[in-house]
């Protein structure tokens, strides 16, 4: 029986390590300025957390076989040293594994969520409802219009709740259902919810925020790669939060301008 | 404060009739103490959603306490002097010779404590009274959300510490069976408790309201 | 400590008369525990079916479910579950297996029952209390799945119940009417219930244990519950308050939660001026302790159970209970983790971090100290004992994915992906619940005098064992890809390409399911027709065997044991084999 344990225990082990490292599923090409410092602490992680699990269980394993051994006359013993190295190596070993991580992963943290955005960065205004995002644009005159909450009329399609008729700077406020960004460009995104809690979340940009109803929060990230990709929301909102989705989508800065005032020119 | 001693004169104990009855548990006065962190954290939790509620919108709308809060806390503040007589008076005479049971004159401390604590919870239903004629009510704004909140969970913790004084008297009126003095130390300390609290929400609810 | 002079007595109630008295509403903390832990099941069995029907719908949403319209026709007409519907069922699994299974079996269940004894006790400090919280526990249950019966259906906000969705009232959609409110007075009346068990758990450490019974003597599962109702003390306190504020906001038109301009269903809605983050961290504060609250008896248990089978005592019995009360106090330091995206302040995000990786330490060192005992042991494999090493391994599984997810750069990538299912359905899914196993097959022959089948007992772990990582362990990669969670069909084009995963999953979800049946027939059948078991089958050393199996209503049959040493005496000479039982007398000469 203790053998099955050890036998079972390891190809549980083996198995399952290697799907990770062999990637099997992992995660999407990052096409984002700040992801490759993710994926770097990411797999950092992963190989120091992966040794301990290898170990721990290999070790368990081990032990469980030995101790099936029914032959007469086998001494129990007491582990080496007895608690104090377990003790000793747990603090020292786990400790140090902590410390490195921690202050690596506080300077990735704090380049994405702790840095002013970059004063260049293009702003656009989201809204999360239910069930889905909407994106707006300064328009020509760089500035937003104000929205008033009581003025959010979906059936005019008015999501921002803007004023046109008394608020000249909403005039030429462009609204769109899909997120259509320059590449290689600082973006700042303001999220803003109109009901519940929402989330935003691109796998390939490597970001991910909560929208809190009452909040503004900002959210600044730079696409390296033309493409398309799903939003999808993260943040439990309702009947249809599996369905809560749109798309972003990343072209060269001529082929921006160029949307942008298409899009101007319709207003 | 809780241990119990006789007071110094008292002539030696002499074991009672049933020698062989191990001490009382003091399992009670833990069982309270341990009420009173968690009471003590429920409302701490309630402060600082207070303290952030308070922070976060330019909502709250600040108003006088109705005066005859300060009149109701004296009425506890008594009870809990009354209380407290009551209780080192039971106990000392239930440490001398022969006095298994008070006489039935000893408990009326116990019988004004409760009738002030009656008069402390109608005092506060009067204190509603007197705001909701001012148009304050429990949805009416934040502050007035809390006061309802902080003073309607003090009062159903201090009619819980009635039953407990109920019960106490309940126990020391029967005719047989030891004085419950860990009981009656218990009930006690929970009372305290419950006063001391009411002052913190008073100190937090003039402040802040 | 000291020892206490004399057993102090619990207020003595007369054998009880009548059925009622004897098996419904009884003081003896023996039947209260077997109350909690039949509660318990009836809970297990119901959040497993509700979980095997939201892996149907994953796996196959456009298949319909025979026989689901019957039960459910508003949440599952011709058979196919809606949006809403999975996310019912989604909440209501998660509520009932957290609250009603993991904190009631392992602490109010098991613990009721063998807490009193272990210290050499009568009973719990307060039996009337003590049945109080049973009932409070069993009516918070009804309120629960009172949801069910409605027209609107259950709650759909989640275990976690994040405001405003929660807050807002039926205008937020189906399930956020009644059903909300249901679930906020189920889980209100629940905390009282386990403050009220606290408050019997540790007045009955702290004061009723017998001469000789030192704290530092007392079994490590007694530690591991005295510690789990401290925590509770506290968080179920903080709950408490924020599940009034819920049920104010939705029914009295406060706006605790809920800040101003929130436009739902065309609605502007009546209130302003609250916090949604608010709610956030009442309720995390309250939830990051929930889940040491759920595993630490399971600490207790393994490393009570582990030596008994080693023959050879627990290493490092002082370190063990060091890191059990330092992990109690560093889980109230890190319930800001489960927030680093929620839009409070970043900054915060590191201060939460760094005690989140901190607490790996304690749990690394009780993990090193089990396989530490295992070395050179002379183990027997029974089944509690299997259970017991599928524990560690289960929970090293599980912790090991904490590391990603503490670290909140990458916690950006992982949050609300199923990762984060896969890491808490492993510490908490698996590891807690074979703790609740092993403590079964050990302690049902003193429950009820008879002892489990073996060969059930085995077929059981080693199904379930393998079960377990076929279904959790792909949770994980599906995290890695982006996965999110709480989705009812996966519609994305991203995702689409992991429905056979998915598929894998339920299928081993279902076997792992079917193989608990192995249990359940085991117990039932063991509980009426088991062979008779002796005082002591295992050979062990704490108080619950010295006396006969089941115990007698005052545990000891009137003779209050003394003890005269700790429980960790395996692998010693002494008179009755290679252990010696706490209560065991003293040498004469030595």
């Amino acid at each position: 029986m203790g053998k099955l344990f050890a036998i079972v225990l390891t190809i549980i082990t083996v198995v399952s390590t290697a799907i990770f490292v062999m990637r099997v599923w992992w995660l999407p090409a990052d096409v984002s300025a700040h992801g490759p410092w993710i994926d770097h602490q990411l797999v950092e992680t992963m190989v120091a957390a992966g040794v301990l699990f290898v170990l721990s269980q290999l070790a368990l394993a081990l032990f469980v076989w030995k101790s099936g051994d029914r032959r007469e006359g086998r001494k129990i013993t007491v582990f080496p040293g007895g608690a104090v190295p377990i003790v000793v190596l747990a603090i020292v070993l786990v400790g140090a594994e902590i410390l490195a991580l921690t202050f690596v992963g506080s300077k990735v943290w704090a380049s994405i969520y702790q840095t002013p955005p970059d004063p260049n960065s293009l702003q656009i205004d989201v809204q999360a409802e239910q069930f889905a995002f909407y994106f707006r644009y300064p328009g020509p005159d760089g500035r937003f219009g104000s929205s008033h909450p009581e003025l959010i009329n979906e059936a005019t399609e008015n999501y921002f709740g803007l004023d046109p008729a008394n608020d000249t700077t909403a005039r030429d406020d462009i609204v769109v259902p899909t997120l259509t960004i320059p590449v290689n460009r600082p973006i700042l995104l303001t999220l803003h919810a109109k009901d519940v809690n929402h989330a935003f979340y691109v796998p390939e940009l490597r970001i991910q925020q909560d929208f809190v109803p009452g909040l503004v929060i900002p959210l600044h990230f730079t696409a390296t790669e033309t493409g398309k990709h799903e939003i999808v929301c993260t943040q439990l909102c309702g009947l249809g939060h599996y369905n809560m989705r749109a798309y972003v989508e990343v072209m060269r800065q001529d082929q921006f301008d160029q949307w942008l005032k298409g899009k101007a020119a319709q207003q | 404060m809780l241990t119990v001693t006789s007071p110094p004169s008292s002539p030696p104990r002499v074991s009672p009739p049933t020698a062989t009855q191990p001490p009382e548990s003091k399992a009670a006065e833990t069982g309270v103490w341990m009420g009173i962190a968690t009471i003590s954290m429920s409302f701490a939790a309630l402060t600082s959603a207070m303290v952030v509620r308070q922070s976060g919108a330019p909502d709250w709308q600040h108003f006088q306490l109705p005066p005859i809060l300060y009149f109701n806390t004296l009425i506890l503040l008594m009870s809990s002097l009354t209380l407290e007589s009551a209780r080192r008076r039971i106990t000392a005479a239930a440490g001398q010779v022969g006095s298994l049971v008070p006489p039935v004159q000893r408990l009326a401390e116990l019988y004004l404590t409760l009738t002030l604590g009656l008069l402390f919870v109608m005092g506060q239903v009067v204190a509603w009274r007197q705001l909701a004629a001012q148009g304050l009510f429990l949805a009416t704004s934040p502050s007035s959300a809390f006061f309802y909140l902080f003073t309607a969970l003090h009062g159903l913790h201090l009619l819980g510490g009635l039953v407990g004084l109920l019960y106490v008297l309940h126990r020391l009126r029967q005719a047989t069976g030891p004085v419950p003095r860990t009981a009656l130390g218990a009930a006690t300390l929970y009372w305290h408790f419950m006063d001391v609290l009411w002052v913190y929400l008073l100190a937090l609810l003039t402040i802040r309201v | 400590m000291h020892d206490t002079a004399a057993p102090a007595v619990v207020h003595h109630h007369a054998p009880p008369q009548g059925f009622l008295r004897k098996h419904v509403f009884s003081l003896d903390h023996k039947v209260i525990g077997k109350q909690y832990l039949d509660l318990a099941l009836v809970a297990v069995c119901t959040g497993m079916v509700l979980s095997w029907l939201m892996r149907l719908h994953l796996a196959w949403p456009t298949q319909p479910i025979p026989g689901l319209e019957k039960l459910s026709p508003n949440g599952a007409a011709g058979g196919l579950i809606t949006p809403e519907y999975y996310l019912s069922l989604m909440t209501m699994h998660g509520t009932i297996m957290v609250f009603f299974v993991l904190t009631t079996a392992p602490f109010a269940g098991f613990g009721n029952y063998f807490l009193p004894i272990q210290v050499g006790a009568q009973d719990m400090a307060f039996p009337r209390i003590n049945m109080t919280s049973f009932w409070l526990t069993f009516v918070a249950f009804l309120v629960l799945i009172a949801s069910f019966f409605i027209h609107d259906g259950p709650a759909l906000s989640g275990w976690t119940a994040y405001a405003p969705l929660s807050a807002v009232g039926k205008d937020a959609g189906p399930g956020q009417g009644l059903g909300q409110t249901l679930w906020a007075v189920s889980i209100a009346i629940f905390c009282i219930a386990q403050l009220l068990g606290s408050l019997n758990f540790i007045a009955t450490t702290l004061d009723l244990r017998t001469k000789g019974m030192s704290l530092a003597r007392m079994p490590f599962s007694t530690w591991s519950w005295f510690i789990t109702a401290v925590i509770g003390l506290i968080a179920f306190a903080v709950l408490m308050p924020a599940c009034i504020l819920l049920i104010l906001d939705r029914v009295a038109g406060t706006s605790f939660f809920i800040p101003a301009g929130l436009v739902i269903s065309d609605r502007l809605q009546p209130h302003a001026g609250g916090s949604p983050l608010l709610w956030q961290h009442l309720f995390w504060f309250f939830g990051h302790p929930e889940v040491y609250i759920a595993i630490l008896p399971g600490f207790g248990i393994v490393s009570h159970i582990l030596p008994v089978f080693a023959r050879k005592p627990l290493l490092g019995p002082r370190v063990l209970i060091g890191c059990l009360i330092g992990i109690a106090f560093l889980s109230y330091t890190v319930w800001g983790h489960h927030m680093f995206v929620s839009g409070m302040n970043p900054f915060s995000a590191v201060l939460f971090s760094v005690p989140t990786l901190v607490i790996t330490i304690p749990a690394a060192i009780v993990t090193m100290l089990w396989i530490g005992t295992i070395y050179g042991a002379k183990l027997r494999f029974t089944t509690p004992a299997l259970f017991c090493l599928g524990f560690v391994s289960v929970f090293v599984s599980g912790g090991i994915s904490g590391f990603l997810l503490a670290q909140p750069s990458i916690d950006t990538y992982l949050h609300a992906t199923y990762f984060v299912v896969g890491h808490f359905h492993f510490v908490m899914g698996v590891a807690a619940m074979f703790g609740i196993f092993a403590a079964t097959y050990f302690w049902l022959p003193k429950m009820f005098g008879r002892m489990m089948n073996e060969t059930l007992g085995k077929w059981h772990f080693w199904l379930t064992f393998i079960g377990v990582y076929c279904v959790f362990m792909p949770m994980h990669y599906l995290g890695l890809a982006g996965n999110v969670r709480r989705y009812a069909e996966f519609t994305d084009d991203y995702l689409k390409p992991l429905i056979p995963l998915h598929r894998f999953i339920t299928i081993a979800a279902l076997f792992t399911g079917a193989a608990q049946l192995i249990f359940l027939f085991n117990l039932i059948r063991s509980r009426f027709r088991g062979p008779k078991a002796p005082d002591n089958p295992w050979e062990a050393t704490s108080l619950e065997w010295s006396t006969t199996s089941p115990p007698p209503l005052d545990n000891f049959g009137g003779r209050p044991p003394v003890v005269h040493r700790g429980p960790n005496e395996y692998g010693v000479q002494g008179p009755a084999g290679d252990y010696v039982m706490q209560a065991a007398p003293e040498p004469a000469a030595r």
